[in-house]
């Protein structure tokens, strides 16, 4: 199987030279292989957004390289490397756009990567696609094709935003506390969408969580971040048979906190 | 008490009928030009500046072409086109040197002047008389020029509509909206900028070529508040449309809607000067009523909701309890 992801000594500091100065990522690598589902936790601060960013393209890096599906993108802007990455951020309201209808938002995303010309931004071919494509969602979308994004409900939107993720294959999907947000029930709706398109289109796919649990259900490896650094890695067997306790555990090992400390935080 | 009475007796309603036809060619003029900064005013939430220049860089290649010899039309064409650029320019010192928008549309504002004037032979105007030269529309002819103004109107309706329909009109859009989202979809937000800026100066040279055609001159300040003009037009031309079509105003309707505003601002502008209202106060009027409708949805949202509003909810249950 190939790499999908080969994240090679990244460093990334804000802010340098100023009172603001923060060292985020130290010396990060980490390498996906093609339908790897890792998850990401980590404390707050811990630097998984900026990693996730980083991969994104939202600022460079300072040392380092990052190859998406054999694709040296270290030195390309995040619009220039849309087309292999699919996105859903923590905020519903950040993933598509409020004053446009479900089937141009979805039009858009089809379009990743691929020149924007004079043809039409959305087709009546496009739309049947899209109709039956919102069914997976379960959320009656497929009926809304042309209601304003903005009139939707967070967990609708979000779930929207998946599917425009992945309405071309991705060559990683990256999830930054995407159901965070989220009511429980809504959450729970989200993520199971979230395994059914992973498992159905085999994404090679980055999931950040605060919820031990689902970074323990979900994906066949969970990585934990600390101080801008991957301090455990765990993959196959041994992931499976992780429980949360042994999570808090390996935490407070890792990071020399107070067990207690932790737990309240991480819930 | 007889100065007022003499004074309504001046006012002569035969002269507001007579005028009203010549402002609605004017309106649909400044309404073309109201397109243009819907553009880049709801479109791309920038609020555009340089349009107080290409409206007058407009007027001013039109005239000097016409005067050259050039087919009005052709003349016009190269007024987009120097609307285009000057476009560019904004949207360039915004996004590829970091000058925040509303300054960027300034300094092209201001740097215009001198261009403008250079184009017009350095002079502060310049005639073109319908007598020497063939013009696209005349205030010579007022039912011809409504007829044109219309079909101008209808026909730059019509290609908004359809590119913004389009891919690369869809990007745009999406870039006003949600800049992020749109980097996602690995939209250049940037080049859309420079775009939409271009596009909308364009349409308003245009409409300054139209204008200086209509008036029979080019004038070095005939464009001086065209964005608060523009902004009225939009904002009028909004609350009228949703009045009367509420949910069912869909993207042509607007832009139906705000050119119309266009109209509807410029005949109110003809009936205060009918009632011999000092002119000079006209702008101030205009600019009253553009930050009343711009402050409405504000002070909407405020009215449910305000500190003041929860303060006094809580001082009168507690009176209760006590
Ligand atoms: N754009 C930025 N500019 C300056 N500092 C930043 C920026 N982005 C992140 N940081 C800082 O980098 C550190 C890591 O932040 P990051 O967002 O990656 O944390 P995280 O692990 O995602 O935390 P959380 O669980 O709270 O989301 C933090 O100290 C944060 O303040
Ligand atoms: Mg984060």
């Amino acid at each position: 199987m190939n790499n999908m992801l080969e994240i090679k000594n990244i460093y990334k500091t804000f802010n340098p030279g100023t009172i603001n100065e923060k060292v985020a990522l130290v010396d990060v690598s980490l390498t996906l292989k093609e339908g790897d589902f890792v998850t990401v936790i980590g404390g707050n601060g811990a630097g998984k957004s900026t990693m996730l960013n980083a991969v994104a393209g939202v600022w460079p890096i300072d040392t380092g390289s990052i190859v998406i599906g054999g694709t040296d993108v270290t030195g390309l802007p995040d619009y220039s490397r849309a087309y292999l990455i699919g996105r859903v951020f923590q905020d519903p309201m950040t993933g598509t756009a409020a004053t446009m209808q479900i089937d141009e938002n979805m039009a858009l995303a089809a379009r990743r990567g691929k020149r924007r010309g004079l043809g039409w931004g959305v087709t009546g071919k496009e739309r049947d696609e899209y109709r039956e494509k919102l069914k997976i969602l379960e959320l009656g979308l497929e009926d809304r094709l042309t209601a304003k994004v903005g009139l939707l409900s967070g967990g609708q939107r979000q779930a929207l935003t998946l599917l425009m993720a992945t309405l071309q294959k991705p060559r990683i999907l990256l999830l930054d506390e995407h159901t965070a947000a989220l009511d429980p029930k809504t959450a729970e709706k989200v993520l199971n969408a979230t395994e059914k398109v992973v498992g159905r289109d085999h994404l090679t796919t980055m999931m950040i969580t605060h919820n031990m649990k689902d970074a323990i259900q979900h994906g066949n490896r969970l990585i934990m971040m600390n101080e801008g650094r991957i301090v455990l890695d765990i993959s196959g067997e041994e992931k499976k048979k992780l429980t949360v306790e042994d999570l808090l555990h390996k935490f407070s090992v890792a990071t020399e906190e107070e067990f207690s400390n932790d737990q309240a935080l991480l819930g | 008490m007889g100065g007022i009475a003499e004074y309504f007796a001046s006012l002569n309603p035969a002269n507001l009928l007579g005028s009203m036809p010549a402002g609605i060619a004017q309106g649909l003029i400044w309404g073309v030009m109201a397109l243009g900064v819907y553009i880049t005013f709801r479109l791309l939430d920038i609020a555009d500046l340089s349009v107080d220049g290409t409206f007058t860089t407009g007027g001013a290649v039109t005239v000097m072409l016409i005067l050259a010899g050039w087919n009005p039309w052709l003349a016009m064409l190269m007024a987009f086109i120097a609307g285009l650029a000057a476009g560019a320019v904004t949207g360039l010192l915004n996004t590829k040197l970091g000058i925040p928008a509303i300054l960027a549309g300034i300094l092209t504002q201001f740097g215009l002047y001198s261009i403008n004037l250079a184009i017009m032979g350095m002079k502060a105007n310049q005639a073109v008389s319908v007598d020497k030269f063939s013009l696209a529309i005349t205030s010579r002819s007022v039912p011809i020029a409504i007829l044109m103004g219309l079909v101008i109107a209808i026909a730059v309706i019509g290609i908004l509509y359809w590119y913004f329909g389009t891919e690369s009109g869809s990007a745009m859009r999406a870039t006003g909206c949600n800049p992020t989202m749109s980097k996602a979809q690995g939209i250049n937000i940037n080049n859309m900028k420079i775009l939409g800026l271009a596009l909308s100066n364009g349409i308003v040279a245009f409409a300054g070529g139209l204008m200086a055609q209509f008036q029979g001159f080019a004038d070095i300040n005939m464009g001086r508040g065209s964005i608060v003009i523009g902004l009225a037009a939009v904002i009028i031309g909004e609350v009228i449309g949703e009045a009367i079509l509420g949910k069912h105003l869909n993207f042509a309707g607007r832009l139906a809607f705000v050119t119309f505003g266009g109209v509807i601002y410029y005949l109110v502008v003809v009936f205060v000067l009918w009632m011999k209202l000092n002119s000079n106060f006209l702008k101030l009027l205009t600019a009253v009523v553009v930050a009343v409708f711009l402050a409405v949805p504000y002070l909407r949202a405020n009215a449910r909701t305000s500190f003041k509003k929860a303060g006094r909810n809580a001082a009168a249950v507690g009176k209760e309890a006590r």
